[in-house]
């Protein structure tokens, strides 16, 4: 009886189990099914959003949300916020502000991961689950399917480094104020720094480029350059490729290196702020 | 009769369905609630890592973004994971030595199978670990047996990523030799199954125990890995000791683990991974004595042993594989029941759990017929992933002598097949707290083992429990 007994449990349990794993796998029913046919294209590497299903159950879900609509169950404890897919609006991108971020950016944001969130380097997966997942992302936006993303801004060759060029570059930092948001140090105190929010109205910080965190969006030169020429959409931190010309960015960027504590990218900056004895941007001076 | 196998099925089915409603969640506690990740983030099924989960171990249990250091917790967040599991079991060898007249200890063995069976609790286990700032990090774990009885599984701090370099990390302590298989993140659980046989195996006679890979070690630690894991190198310098703290073995000898892997991508099955270990060590057989008691670090006359092999995890879409090779080797003095003298805990052979032989000099010969045992391990553990709630596990592992320890022996004695087939089902998914529904049914033989006939001996375990963690 006892063996008996053990067997129907036993079936009862694998019959039950069975039903419990259908209902489970059902995702509730939105317009997104629609979208679920789009593609991603990455060099050789075509990604396709379905494939990236299970994946993002797996790994993106709980701050994503089922609906990429960035409410997972962790999110309410997370800050920043992880980001809402459905706006078709990111931080990183090759693109000027405004436009949709190019596969590639996606594709690259995901494996660097977003510096002091809580939104991992996803660097472990192969190449095609990245794309996969590119595409997944975006099916969760009808902008992507309305719109084209931009055309990369040109960023031009990198010059040498001269201490005239970090001269001219602290000088760019002084003119378009971004001390106004990152402090004349770049400390992230800057007069307006505390009233800043995000375009939904939650407070964010500039960066802190003493403090050794990586910018989310890529810490070499060209990454440097490109943010703010293309600006953090969704954040107060603007574009500025309409006050700032392109030689005059790659300065600003060796200013900006200066303030940062030693990295592998900014030794010789740093050298050159040593001998010139630089001193933090006067924000009383008359502007220039 | 039928009644109550109907009242049972239905309890059973509706206490499914209602588990069944509960909110998907997943869950690693202690560090899911730290960073927000659901279980299944880090784990093909927890507590079996995934390479994500792999790379954030060997990050020092960091996701790398600048807010690891516990500064940036809630000052109320406490990283502590408790983890038992209440279960029924039924175990069942088929023949266990007992008087053939019951009650008379002069009458002659016989074998008699024995079956038993009820409601049983595992160990606790007290997991606390994480950051003591950026890049250092720490693990405490005090295990319980089931009846509450404390030791410290493992302890640890480590030097993560020292001078910036992620191939330059340190740890100090009592650790998990760095195997990629993990037998303390086993996904079967019953007392044939809940260790890997194929890290623990010993030819008959054997009485060295300190070649178990799968025994967290006391010892020192370099672990390097590149930023994406896809290749991790290590090298460990041990006690040899098996993990036993209070230097019990006395042994003043030390032992070397090696182990290297590189993993490979293939596109839409994900990332493979192939590597190798290899453990070399020495322990001494001779014991100075005291009132006739093996004396603590008098230890001499040290003989070796090695144990290496291969280690691949392959994944084609929602199977996956874990396969481990073992060629082990010990000197013939420790096939003959020599070493661990001293040991109080750990010693089977021969000697009970008194610990090995002690060789005390001017008697102590080996036999002519002795020689230095080896064997080959071979385990094969694939994992049917339907969802990250519901796994199926299989586990096959094959152990040949393929030198025992006397030529008198039969060239089998010894050999051991286990076999286990498991469910776990996770009926929850957050990142706050684990539950999952166990089930498992293994086999294990072994050539030769019986205690009176020396047959083959046969057991068998069934259980299904309530894993939970929170
Ligand atoms: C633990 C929470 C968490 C998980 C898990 C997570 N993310 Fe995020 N993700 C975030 C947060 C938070 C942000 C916003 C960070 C910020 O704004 O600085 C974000 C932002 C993003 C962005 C926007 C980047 C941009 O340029 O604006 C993408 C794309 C993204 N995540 C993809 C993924 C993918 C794909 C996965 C799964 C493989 C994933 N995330 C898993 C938290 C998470
Ligand atoms: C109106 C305020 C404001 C001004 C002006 C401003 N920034 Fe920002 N900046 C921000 C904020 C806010 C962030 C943080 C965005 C985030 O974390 O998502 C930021 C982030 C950055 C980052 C890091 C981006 C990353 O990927 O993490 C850089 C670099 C940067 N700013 C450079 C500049 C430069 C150079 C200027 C002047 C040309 C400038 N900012 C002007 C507000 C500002």
């Amino acid at each position: 009886m006892p063996t008996k007994l053990l067997k129907w449990s036993w079936l009862a349990a694998s019959a039950a189990l069975l039903l419990a794993a259908t209902a489970q796998a059902q995702i509730t029913s939105y317009d997104e099914r629609d979208r679920l046919n789009t593609d991603s294209h990455i060099g050789k590497y075509t990604g396709h959003a379905t494939n990236a299903k299970e994946d993002y159950r797996r790994y993106c879900v709980g701050c994503h949300g089922e609906l990429g609509d960035g409410n997972g169950e962790v999110a309410q404890w997370l800050d920043p916020k992880p980001r809402d897919f459905t706006l078709g609006i990111f931080k990183c991108r090759s693109t000027p502000t405004g436009t949709l971020p190019t596969d590639e950016d996606l594709f690259n944001t995901i494996a660097r991961g977003l510096d002091r969130s809580n939104m991992p380097v996803w660097n472990t997966f192969t190449k095609q689950q990245r794309a996969d997942l590119v595409a997944w992302v975006k099916h969760f936006s009808p902008r992507f399917q309305k719109e084209k993303p931009g055309t990369p801004i040109e960023i031009p060759a990198e010059p040498e480094v001269t201490p005239e060029r970090v001269k001219a570059g602290q000088d760019v930092f002084a003119r378009v104020q971004c001390w106004k948001c990152h402090g004349v140090e770049g400390m992230a105190n800057g007069p307006s720094a505390s009233t800043l929010t995000d375009d939904l109205s939650r407070p964010i910080l500039p960066y802190n480029f003493t403090d050794g965190s990586r910018p989310k969006c890529g810490s070499t030169d060209q990454d440097i350059y490109r943010i703010f020429m293309t600006g953090l959409d969704g954040t107060p931190m603007p574009s500025f490729s309409d006050n700032i010309k392109p030689e005059e960015a790659w300065d600003l960027v060796f200013y900006l290196r200066t303030l940062q504590p030693h990295n592998t990218f900014n030794l010789k900056e740093r050298q050159i702020a040593k001998q010139l004895g630089l001193k933090p941007v006067n924000p009383n001076a008359p502007a220039q | 009769m039928t009644s109550p196998r109907r009242h049972f099925a239905g309890w059973l089915l509706c206490a499914l369905f209602i588990a069944g409603a509960l909110p998907q969640a997943n869950a690693l506690p202690a560090f899911a609630r730290k960073y927000g990740l659901r279980c299944s983030a880090c784990h093909e099924a927890w507590p079996m890592l995934n390479y994500f989960g792999q790379k954030f171990k060997d990050n020092g249990y960091q996701l790398m973004n600048d807010h690891d250091a516990p500064i940036w917790q809630n000052p109320a967040y406490w990283p502590v994971t408790f983890r038992m599991t209440p279960y029924w079991h039924r175990e069942s060898t088929d023949k266990v030595a007992v008087d053939s007249v019951t009650g008379d200890a002069t009458s002659a063995a016989r074998e008699a199978q024995v079956t038993s069976h009820g409601f049983d609790l595992s160990g606790l286990d007290f997991h606390t670990g994480g950051t003591l700032d950026k890049n250092i990090s720490f693990y405490l774990l005090p295990s319980s047996d089931p009846t509450g009885t404390f030791h410290f599984e493992t302890v640890m701090a480590r030097l993560d990523n020292l001078f910036g370099s992620s191939w330059l990390n340190v740890k100090l302590g009592k650790f998990e030799l760095d195997n990629l298989v993990s037998e303390k993140r086993i996904l079967t659980l019953t007392p044939i199954s809940g260790v890997y046989q194929t890290y623990h195996f010993l030819p008959p006679g054997d009485a060295n125990i300190y070649g178990q890979i799968g025994d967290n070690q006391l010892g020192i630690e370099y672990m390097g890995h590149s930023a994406n894991d896809r290749t991790r190198v290590s090298a460990a310098l041990l006690s040899t000791s098996d993990g036993n703290v209070n230097l019990a073995s006395g042994t003043n000898t030390y032992t070397g683990f090696f182990a290297a892997s590189q993993a490979f991508d293939t596109g839409k099955l994900g990332v493979q991974r192939l590597g190798f270990y290899a453990m070399v060590g020495e322990a001494p057989i001779t014991f100075l004595t005291s009132g006739g008691v093996p004396v603590n670090g008098t230890g001499t006359g040290n003989k070796g042993f090695s144990r290496e092999g291969f280690v691949g995890l392959f994944y084609l879409k929602k199977l996956d594989f874990l396969v481990v090779t073992q060629h082990g080797s010990d000197s013939a003095w420790f096939g003959q029941g020599f070493g661990n003298a001293t040991n109080p805990f750990n010693g089977t052979p021969g000697g009970g759990n008194g610990g090995g032989l002690n060789c005390i000099p001017g008697t102590c010969v080996l036999p002519a017929a002795a020689r230095a045992p080896s064997w080959n391990g071979f385990l094969l553990e694939t994992h049917y992933v339907y969802s990250p709630q519901i796994v199926f596990i299989q586990r096959s592992e094959w152990q040949r002598v393929s030198q025992q320890a006397m030529t008198t022996n039969a060239s089998s004695l010894g050999n051991t097949d286990m076999y286990t087939f498991g469910m776990r089902w996770y009926p929850i998914m957050t990142s706050r707290a684990g539950f999952a529904w166990h089930n498992e049914y293994s086999w294990l033989r072994t050539v030769g083992g019986s205690p009176v006939t020396g047959t083959d001996l046969t057991s068998s375990s069934l259980m299904s429990g309530f894993d939970f963690d929170f």
